[in-house]
């Protein structure tokens, strides 16, 4: 256990580093001098040599590396060019909106990607698998933000149920909060929780037919402890392992799904600095994610650990 | 292989089939057998000969498409048509079974515990902690040292042979009538399997459990057999106590069997003949006419491709063959050609 | 012992060669057929669009905007320009099948390799492993964000994007089948028999994973073309007034109260690419499944 977990660290901090490298050199890749980038409104010369010597681009690049990580770990990723706000004031702002996106999105496709999953191994070959089946098709194919556009358009617009944009923090209503968020949630999830029901699907039908199933078929228990307490257990390795593997593209569906509901999230802030240039938001943005997807996976392989007794107690996976 | 009191296991003409893509696959055909109150009967045949689906097939551990007819009955009760839910009922607590592979068997994120547990908490109504107790005590029972710390281990943390030894102790727990045990040998070390066999008839003597043992290891139903049954592509070709079996074989193919067996003996064994069968075993989707192992039998002549052999009565057993005479005596397939024997 | 337990002979298959096997099994799922009928139809309109096309994608009609389907002359009717807009699908489902194709064969050209080599060479395995690990820290819409702030958003930058984030995805499959083939005997024999390892690579290890690269390019493509309409309706892929399906969906978003139906069409025309390769992809591999069907 204790080395499987230093291995996963050491690799992940690695990793992590590596990341961190890759922003640093996309960053001196940007076109233009980087001080006048970071400038934002005031361009004067001694400004703009105020900031040379603020982010030390005078100095040596691995000195400027060192620093460049100094400033990144304190949580100073400088301050947008368009609004002059500091990028980690935004973000406070706009990344619990996120979070609660993708959280709310991975329970939704988690319950329904496992749940249809175990249901099509189970009636294999019955109606229920080949409808499961076609909706995970379906779901892998369909483009999410068109569905969210429909959605918009032939639920919130015509129907009025739920608000077609905009959010409220969850500590102001929660009630509110719910009701703006979970139509986006819903979009978001689908997409997941069909990969999720193939993979559990296949992992329910190579475990239904293992060894230790028919045990306990033989040892006379039912259908229902038979398939949650032995097959489903095991499967769930390898969900576990999809969702972390997956996360990526969870954080691209977030910012797609914001952007179409005007969800005030990380990813609406990232497309707007996009189109406005305003590259001290989007490296904090490139950085935080790479982070946010390592420290995550990380954490995914030490539940991967307490689901699996072989890595828990030996450290070898399975 | 009557005895005085009524089997426990009665087994009455028992047949599995599979529908296939390319037709009807008879994986069992007409077998009957009788296991008896504490006896342990070996049942012996190459690989794919029906005799794992014989055994899966009796408490109904078959897959939907099997298509099993005849008659099972474990203390009187019939097990073949049974209802799913009365079949549970009789799964693990009269009748248990222990498979090949105890790496693959035990299920790999449950500690050993719990999945004994598990029996007598379905079974017997146990909690979980009289459960893990009683789990314990089998643990020990059959032969685990240190038990206390086992029952808390997971199985990939034990050897090939304690995983078996966990298997059998989960088959036990609930004290089954009938133990199935199906190839429990053939995955362990040479050095392991004999405490498995151990272990086996051991709890026969304590614990009055007849076993059904399935295996192609026929130094196992040597060792620990009273009675043996030889099965060839869905059929019993004969039955038998294992002494008269192993003193005097009657049918060809478990002649031909007998004489492949390596033996302890040094003597014996330099003077042994292998019979070689050189053909594969035929397809059970579309077995030869007449007497099935007529396409390897050294001894096969016109009439066993016209004629099924019937089964001639030898003491308790018998042997299917046109060849065996009246009084039990069968051809011996390594000097005999059917023209002598016939006349 | 030993000489009756033969195991049971296979019954007759093994004259036929895997490929005639593959195919006869494709044939005969009505999935394949179908998905198979309906991308050869998608690519030879996507290849003969710019001259199939009733008008041209630029020519706009100020006089019709926001037609209606079925309007005499436009069939799928006009957009917020009066453009018509059945060309411009034809020529977005172009764009799409495009940057499919680029960002696959990008993935390929960088994964083949360097999957076979973490699969071959224990050395280069866990220096690729970080490799991978790095791909995967970047998510293709923050690879495009940030190629979009470098380099500006273009059709091209969008399929690099996609591109490299399905590279991990590549190296994986390639990596576990040529693990899978180092340890078959006719590798160890041609390692016996003195061939370099370049060409055991080359002559024994590629020839054999292409059914696994082959299955992962079909399920590859679909998840490009939903990313270039993603990127593109964001505006960091195709440019306007280039036709995109995606950038269309971006101005139905914006029109959406005077022209509902604008919405609806392109996100069809994706999802009916998307899913005729994913049931291709889903058929392929059960047909390539040597344990038989398994849907």
């Amino acid at each position: 256990m204790a080395r499987y977990l230093l291995t996963r660290a050491w690799q992940s901090a690695l990793t992590l580093l590596l990341s961190t490298i890759v922003v640093f050199v996309g960053v001196r890749a940007l076109p233009g001098d980087p001080a006048l980038a970071l400038a934002g409104e005031d361009r004067s010369p001694e400004a703009l040599e105020a900031i040379r010597r603020h982010y030390g681009l005078d100095q040596p690049l691995p000195v400027q590396f060192a620093q460049y990580v100094e400033r990144m770990a304190q949580g100073d990723f400088g301050v947008s060019i368009r609004t002059g706000t500091p990028v980690s004031s935004m973000l406070t702002t706009a990344l619990p909106v996120t979070v609660e996106l993708s959280v709310l999105a991975i329970l939704i496709a988690a319950a329904l990607g496992v749940g249809a999953g175990v249901l099509a191994a189970v009636r294999r070959g019955r109606p229920a698998e080949w409808l499961a089946n076609g909706l995970a098709l379906i779901g892998l194919s369909v483009p999410h933000f068109w569905l969210g556009l429909l959605a918009i358009l032939y639920l919130s617009v015509a129907t009025g149920l739920f608000p077609a944009s905009g959010f409220v923090p969850i500590l102001e209503d929660p009630v509110d909060n719910l009701h703006h968020i979970v139509l986006p949630a819903v979009i978001l999830g689908t997409g997941l929780a069909a990969i999720i029901m193939r993979q559990t699907r296949s992992a329910m039908l190579d475990s239904l037919s293992s060894d230790y199933v028919r045990t306990a078929k033989a040892k006379g228990l039912r259908p229902r402890a038979v398939i949650t307490r032995h097959a489903l257990r095991n499967s769930l390795i390898v969900v576990v392992t999809v969702v972390g593997l997956q996360l990526g593209g969870l954080i691209s569906g977030a910012v797609v799904t914001e952007q179409i509901f005007g969800l005030p999230g990380f990813g609406k802030m990232t497309i707007d600095a996009v189109f406005q240039r305003d590259y001290p938001v989007i490296q904090a943005v490139v950085l935080l994610t790479a982070a946010a997807y390592i420290v995550i996976n990380f954490f995914v392989d030490l539940l991967y650990s307490v689901i699996d007794p072989r890595i828990r107690v030996t450290g070898d996976p399975a | 292989m009557t005895t005085a009191s009524a089997p426990v296991l009665e087994i009455r003409d028992l047949s599995v089939s599979f529908p296939t893509e390319t037709g009807t696959v008879s994986a069992v055909d007409g077998v009957s057998l009788d296991l008896a109150a504490g006896e342990i009967v070996g049942m012996v045949g190459e690989s794919g000969c029906g005799k794992s689906v014989t055994a899966m097939s009796l408490a109904g551990l078959l897959p939907g498409s099997a298509r099993v007819t005849g008659s099972v009955r474990l203390d009187g009760t019939q097990l073949v048509g049974a209802r799913e839910s009365a079949l549970r009922r009789v799964r693990g607590r009269e009748i248990a079974y222990i498979f090949q592979e105890p790496m693959t068997s035990l299920n790999p994120v449950l500690t050993v515990g719990r999945q004994i547990g598990e029996v007598l908490q379905v079974h017997e109504r146990m909690s979980r902690r009289a459960a893990r107790a009683r789990a314990m005590e089998l643990l020990t029972l059959v032969g685990i040292p240190s038990a206390a710390q086992r029952v808390d281990n997971y199985p990939h943390q034990l050897s090939g042979g304690m995983r078996q030894r966990v298997m059998i102790a989960m088959a036990v727990a609930c004290g089954p009538k009938v133990l199935v045990a199906d190839e429990p040998t053939t995955a362990l070390d040479v050095t392991v399997q004999a405490g498995i066999l151990q272990v086996l008839r051991d709890l026969r003597d304590r614990l009055g459990t007849s076993v059904l043992i399935i295996t192609h290891d026929l130094s196992a139903v040597e060792y620990l057999a009273d009675d043996i049954a030889v099965m060839y592509l869905g059929q019993l070709v004969e039955t038998g106590s294992r002494e008269r079996i192993f003193a005097r074989p009657a049918h060809p193919y478990t002649q031909a069997l007998l004489s492949a067996a390596p033996v302890a003996d040094p003597v014996r064994q330099r003077h042994r003949q292998p019979v070689l069968l050189g053909d594969d075993l035929p397809s059970a989707l579309d077995p030869p006419s007449g007497c099935r192992f007529r396409t390897r039998c050294p001894l096969a002549f016109d009439r066993c491709a016209t004629e099924v052999p019937a089964q001639t009565a030898i003491g308790d057993g018998m042997a299917a063959c046109h060849l065996v005479r009246p009084d039990g005596t069968g051809p011996d397939v390594r000097t005999a050609d059917p023209s002598e024997v016939l006349s | 012992m030993s000489v009756l337990t033969v195991p049971m002979a296979e019954t007759g298959t093994a004259s036929i060669t895997r490929r005639t096997r593959v195919l006869r099994r494709l044939r005969r799922n009505p999935l394949a057929v179908v998905s198979f009928v309906v991308l050869a139809l998608a690519g030879v309109i996507a290849l003969l669009s710019p001259w199939l096309a009733p008008y041209s994608v630029d020519q706009t009609d100020f006089a019709r905007t926001f037609a209606p389907p079925g309007t005499a002359g436009h069939l799928l009717g006009t957009d917020d320009l009066g453009r018509d807009v059945l060309s411009r699908i034809m020529l977005g489902a172009r764009a799409s099948l495009q940057v499919g194709l680029l960002a696959v064969a990008t993935s390929l050209v960088i994964g083949v390799p360097l999957g076979l080599a973490a699969g071959y060479f224990r050395a280069w395995d866990a220096v690729i492993s970080r490799f991978t690990d790095l791909l995967l820290a970047f998510p293709f819409l923050i690879m495009a964000v940030g190629l979009a702030a470098i380099r500006g958003a273009s059709l091209g930058n969008a399929a690099v994007a996609i591109g490299i984030a399905q590279i991990p995805g590549v190296i994986r499959v390639v990596r576990s089948d040529t693990l899978r083939l180092k340890s078959l005997d006719f590798v160890a024999a041609a390692v016996v028999d003195g061939a370099s390892d370049l060409w055991v690579l080359a002559r024994h290890i590629l020839p054999n994973a292409t059914s696994v690269i082959l299955v992962q390019a079909t399920v590859a493509i679909p998840a490009a073309i939903l990313g270039e309409a993603v990127l593109s309706f964001l505006g960091l892929g195709i440019q306007p007034p280039a036709p995109s399906l995606g950038t269309m969906l971006a101005t139905a978003q914006q029109f959406a109260a005077r022209a509902p139906w604008a919405a609806v069409l392109p996100g069809v025309v994706i999802m009916g690419l998307a899913l005729a390769f994913n049931v291709f992809g889903d058929a392929l591999r059960d047909a390539l499944d040597p344990k038989g069907d398994r849907r």
